[in-house]
């Protein structure tokens, strides 16, 4: 389809997916990751997405230019583990056009 | 020993839900949570947040739809253990279950139904290398006795609710408290954030903004813990006490180990029937468990916990006749003696 972008996830494993995504499902990362199976239902998502656990935590590696940090997702980072200068949640990051060949690494369980 | 028909792992909306379908046909019905307070994640996660999807309520709060359930349970006169998480389950020879919590309370049904959610809530604790080996040595990941701390120093790391509130509480009972927190701001009750700067200004608490603590230093007691400070060199502060407040997470914990036939982290029923494990007595329902097209939505928690109390209802009286009857026609009976039934027909004559 012409609407899917194409998304390199490193999994917690270290291993690298080349995903494509659809720009048209309303989905976020954290979802494009729980679609593909990429971490262990249970481990990623469990708050389903409301910016309240840091389950989806993830490191952007590339240097797309990415949605602001809104409030409640940096109060989520200040308390989470593991935090980077370039962590974000995957639940906050809606998968729009500009997307293509985002390059992400999802943070360890904790 | 509490006993009852059905014994309910989880304090959740289906878990809650189950008491109506299970009082219903006149079955008792007992819950576990590790929780204090019932609700599930929609208590402990989301209180404030609205849910669309809950039939006949195009918006509920979901504090809201916890306070809802508790009322239209009420009548059935369900019982609780709060705060307790269920870690056994023994089989005895009569074909019922024996459930004990952490805490030792015992608990025995002939049905146990396993609403658990994504698993009971636990601590999140912060990956130090070693703070494993000082749990209930000075590291403690939440406060049950305040009393412990009494003429400590203690050292206390997060910036939500609790670790504010903590603070707070702890400048009257310890020697002195130190609150450390990646940034500067907190994301606690405006009242809180404003206490502990008050607090601050009067030298009563030590604030460390932005910092973590990164290490654990002692023998077989807290002796001190690691400050790292941006552009700063890291630190020692001396301290009886460590107390991480990051809040919680679910972990499906104890349950895993109950011989339970698990997949993706929740635990295999027969959707086809009615939702019961691989272990006969024993069901899931709700979030807990899956099956070929699973869904973690309430309303289907609702549903399962529907269809798991009709077979529950086989297993404990298999040779009585029962048919469902809708509650419209058949009212509802509380254990409590009161009676909800619709009003009759009123007939009159015209003349």
């Amino acid at each position: 389809m012409e609407q899917d972008v194409t998304l390199k996830i490193t999994d917690r494993d270290g291993v690298l997916h080349e995903v494509k995504a659809p720009t048209d499902m309303a989905m976020n990362l954290m979802e494009v990751v729980r679609s593909y199976e990429l971490a262990p239902e249970g481990t990623i998502g469990v708050c389903g997405g409301m910016a309240m656990c840091a389950s989806c935590q993830c490191y952007v590696k590339s240097d797309h230019e990415l949605p602001e940090i809104g409030m409640d997702e940096d109060m989520m980072l200040a308390e989470a583990f593991h935090v980077q200068e370039n962590s974000r949640l995957g639940c906050q990051i809606q998968i729009t056009p500009e997307m293509n060949g985002l390059e992400v690494e999802l943070a360890p369980e904790s | 020993m509490i006993t009852t028909h059905i014994l309910i792992i989880g304090a959740g909306p289906t878990g809650l839900f189950t008491v109506f379908e299970a009082g219903l046909l006149k079955l008792r019905c007992h819950l576990i949570d590790a929780l204090p307070q019932p609700g599930g994640q929609c208590s402990e996660i989301y209180p404030k947040k609205p849910i669309y999807d809950i039939p006949a309520y195009p918006e509920i709060l979901a504090g809201d739809l916890t306070d809802k359930l508790m009322e239209q349970i009420k009548q059935f006169e369900p019982g609780f253990t709060l705060g307790e998480r269920a870690d056994t389950i023994e089989k005895q020879e009569d074909g019922s279950f024996v459930v004990t919590t952490n805490k030792g309370t015992q608990h025995k049904a002939p049905i146990v139904a396993i609403a658990g959610g994504l698993g009971s809530f636990e601590p999140r604790k912060p990956p130090i290398p070693n703070i494993a080996s000082f749990e209930d040595k000075g590291v403690e990941y939440m406060i049950r006795e305040p009393e412990l701390y009494r003429d400590k120093d203690v050292v206390i790391a997060g910036g939500g609710d609790s670790a504010l509130d903590w603070s707070i509480f702890l400048t009257d009972v310890a020697k002195s408290v130190t609150l450390v927190h990646r940034r500067n701001e907190f994301r606690g009750a405006l009242d809180s954030v404003d206490r502990v700067q008050e607090l601050k200004n009067e030298g009563k608490i030590n604030l460390i903004t932005p910092a973590e603590v990164k290490g654990i230093v002692g023998k077989n007691h807290v002796e001190g813990v690691i400050i790292s400070k941006k552009d700063e060199e890291d630190y020692t502060l001396k301290t009886d006490h460590f107390i991480p407040l990051f809040g919680l997470a679910p972990k499906l914990g104890p349950i895993a180990n109950w011989g339970l036939e698990i997949e993706k982290n929740a635990i295999k029923v027969n959707n086809a029937l009615d939702y019961q494990t691989n272990i006969p007595g024993i069901y899931a329902i709700g979030d807990v468990n899956t099956y070929p097209g699973k869904l973690k939505l309430i309303l289907c928690g609702f549903h399962e916990a529907t269809l798991m109390c009709q077979s529950a209802f086989q297993r404990i009286f298999p040779d009585k006749k029962y048919v469902m009857k809708y509650t419209t026609v058949g009212g509802v009976d509380g254990f409590d003696g009161t009676r909800k039934e619709a009003p009759k027909a009123v007939v009159k004559k015209i003349e």
